[in-house]
């Protein structure tokens, strides 16, 4: 990773809002992006991604609050004067240039001009760098989705910006082609060394990719940390909802002992649970929130774990073969409907639930986490 | 098999069918009120001014020899056309940027109709009404006042330019102020976010990117003022010659026909050589993209 000023953060917002007209499309976002990481924003549709990526391009200019690039406020300064490249959407390729043409653009708007031959080799440098050697004389219409985005990346990547910014890279590019490019990005991130900020609502491309991730929510950051920490330790519900499939139960806690909760479930159920860091007070409500990986399933009680928080009778609605995985819908008295993922290993061992059975379903106390209520 | 095949024939058959007769109407409006009457002028410019005027058959190269003759009309029409289309660009240019890039929604329909509005009232009228303001009692009186004395505007090159580019200016506005509207405006950040200054960015996007506008509308106004004899009658006053006012003055005054019919040729000759080049360079600076430019 290159180190360069130390810990000086290349990225930096400091309380910035930015409204337009009535609405407010980013409020109060404080964050940093360290220099060599690999970022991303996560969050639902209309949440402010792009808005936030506009405004380190310097597309958008912050209502309120400050944007520093490098340890310097940027605030007013045009998108031309600042050392970040952007990779759009739609990738806005220029129409009217060959491959070359579009690859060589920002090289060329520097004075002086650098000399022809030097423009060429870079250009052919840096379309071997995204796989596309020999394409220089293409037009954008004769290409693949696929290779228009390597072109947006090569021109993108031509002036070695500090920062390089992805808004929904790969959203148009089918599954399999957008795994491939995934691995692509993040392989070329490392070796590049450069700080990559990337905005999407696709969650495992979030996760899968990033060394830190951003949850963002009507305009605010909700939680910001590495993928794992964001799986483990969401802060709350929207975040546990967010990143990876949840299980949620409501109930109240009833008594806080030194490391552990006694909770009511709605249903009247009692169970215990770990006790998370602020710990809630006795008469709070909470969620637990339980991850469909987490259920432990079987056919009699005998199976299940010695140390788990609370064993219910369930019943199979239906299931969902997924490869690697089964997903089971279950539906219990205590618990009402809920989601069980099994792996396919242990269902190789023994046979697998069918619909309408009824069976035992458990989980460990560590497993759950108690989130409270806002 | 069979059947599917048959069915698919029929098919085709039948849209090449709707094809014809869709195109009929246009084929016959060529065949009849173009090529028709082009053919008729190829035969009079070969033939004879009768001696009470008009055509007298014949077959001879007089007419095209002689074509020297009206070479003020065709000096004054080759520079004063090309002349006029670019000035019309140059005006009309900016104020299509200013419509589709710059004015708020409301503004730009305001400002559109005005464009429009003008066409409303006939083009003699508006060209009368550039008369009085070039004539002595217009723009040179108010100059006289300011100390400028005997400035003659009307009669002069300038004044029929003036009236070219007044007049073709909205067929020169409309193409250039929709390829500007439909650019995507996504490329010039694009531009700008790769380090491009605006004036750089309108260089090397916007300008290459509305030339197919540019080149339509050059090319309307091209032929429209290769033709046009109003303006120069009114504001050259006799002065500043078109072949539109020879032909004029060769059908009607001295009724000689056949070698009006060789001057209508040799401008329709040198008129398609023009757009044929024309047509070449835009092309071929543009590269073969699909779905643009005709
Ligand atoms: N130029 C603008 N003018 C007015 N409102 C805007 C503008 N740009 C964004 N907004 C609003 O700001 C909010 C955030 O928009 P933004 O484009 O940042 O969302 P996003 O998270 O990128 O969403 P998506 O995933 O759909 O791209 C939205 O409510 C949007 O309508
Ligand atoms: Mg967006």
């Amino acid at each position: 990773m290159p180190s360069g000023g130390a810990s000086v953060p290349v990225v930096q917002f400091r309380d910035v809002t930015k409204r337009f007209g009535e609405v407010v499309a980013a409020r109060d976002l404080d964050f940093e992006v360290r220099a060599g990481e690999f970022l991303s924003f996560l969050g639902p549709s209309g949440c402010g991604k792009t808005t936030t990526l506009r405004m380190i391009a310097g597309f958008e200019q912050p209502s309120a609050g400050e944007v520093h690039l490098e340890g310097r406020v940027v605030n007013g300064v045009p998108a031309y004067r600042r050392p970040v490249n952007m990779v759009f959407q739609h990738y806005a390729l220029f129409p009217h240039l060959d491959v070359a043409g579009n690859v060589a653009y920002g090289l060329l708007q520097r004075t002086p001009r650098p000399p022809r031959a030097e423009v060429r080799r870079r250009v052919a440098e840096t379309l071997e760098l995204v796989r596309l050697g020999g394409f220089e004389k293409r037009r954008s219409w004769e290409m693949s989705g696929g290779q228009q985005q390597r072109v947006a990346l090569a021109r993108a990547l031509i002036n070695e910006p500090k920062v390089l910014l992805l808004d929904e890279p790969l959203a148009a590019l089918d599954r399999k082609l957008r795994r491939d490019m995934q691995i692509e990005l993040q392989n070329l991130q490392r070796r590049l060394g450069i700080t990559f900020v990337l905005v999407t609502h696709d969650q495992e491309e979030a996760l899968s990719m990033s060394d830190r991730v951003v949850i963002m929510r009507e305009g605010r950051i909700v939680q910001i940390g590495s993928p794992r920490a964001l799986y483990d330790r969401p802060a709350d519900r929207y975040v546990a909802d967010f990143v990876g499939k949840s299980n949620f139960f409501e109930g109240r806690v009833e008594r806080v002992a030194d490391d552990s909760l006694e909770i009511r479930l709605a249903s009247g159920a009692l169970l215990a649970a770990a006790c998370p860091a602020p710990a809630p007070a006795a008469g709070a409500a909470v969620s637990l929130a339980v991850r469909p990986e987490q259920m432990i399933l079987a056919r009699a009680a005998e199976g299940l774990p010695p140390d788990a928080a609370l064993t219910v009778g369930a019943r199979v609605l239906n299931r969902i073969f997924l490869g690697e995985h089964t997903e089971y819908l279950l539906a219990s008295e205590t618990l009402g409907e809920f989601l069980a993922l099994v792996p396919r290993q242990s269902e190789l061992n023994e046979r697998p639930f069918e619909t309408g059975e009824s069976l035992q379903a458990a989980w460990s106390r560590a497993a759950a986490l108690v989130l409270e209520e806002r | 098999m069979t059947a599917a095949a048959g069915t698919r024939d029929e098919g085709r058959g039948g849209g090449r069918a709707t094809t014809a007769l869709l195109l009929a109407p246009a084929s016959a409006f060529f065949l009849l009120l173009l090529l028709l009457p082009l053919a008729v002028v190829i035969v009079y410019s070969f033939g004879e001014r009768a001696p009470a005027g008009g055509y007298l058959p014949a077959f001879s190269f007089d007419n095209y020899l002689n074509l020297a003759a009206r070479g003020q009309a065709f000096l004054n029409t080759l520079t004063l056309a090309p002349l006029g289309t670019l000035l019309c660009a140059l005006v009309a240019y900016p104020l299509a940027y200013f419509l589709a890039v710059r004015a708020s929604p409301r503004i730009r329909t305001l400002l559109l109709v005005l464009v429009i509005v003008p066409f409303w009232a006939s083009q003699l009228l508006r060209i009368y009404a550039w008369l009085l303001i070039l004539g002595s009692k217009g723009i040179p009186a108010l100059l006289s006042l300011v100390g400028i004395e005997d400035l003659l505007l009307v009669n002069t090159r300038f004044a029929v330019l003036v009236g070219m580019v007044y007049g073709y200016l909205p067929l020169m506005i409309f193409p250039i102020y929709v390829s500007l509207e439909k650019l995507d405006k996504r490329l010039l950040e694009a531009s700008s976010d790769l380090g491009a200054r605006p004036w750089r960015t309108f260089l090397q996007v916007t300008l290459p990117m509305s030339l197919e506008g540019v080149a339509t509308g050059s090319l309307l106004v091209f032929i429209l003022l290769m033709g046009e004899f109003i303006i120069p009658a009114l504001l050259g006053g006799g002065k500043v010659f078109f072949i539109g006012n020879a032909l004029v003055d060769l059908f009607l005054q001295s009724r000689n026909w056949p070698y009006g019919a060789a001057v209508s040729i040799a401008l329709i000759a040198i008129m398609l050589a023009s757009i044929v080049t024309y047509m070449r360079f835009v092309l071929g600076k543009r590269g073969q993209r699909p779905n643009a430019f005709m």
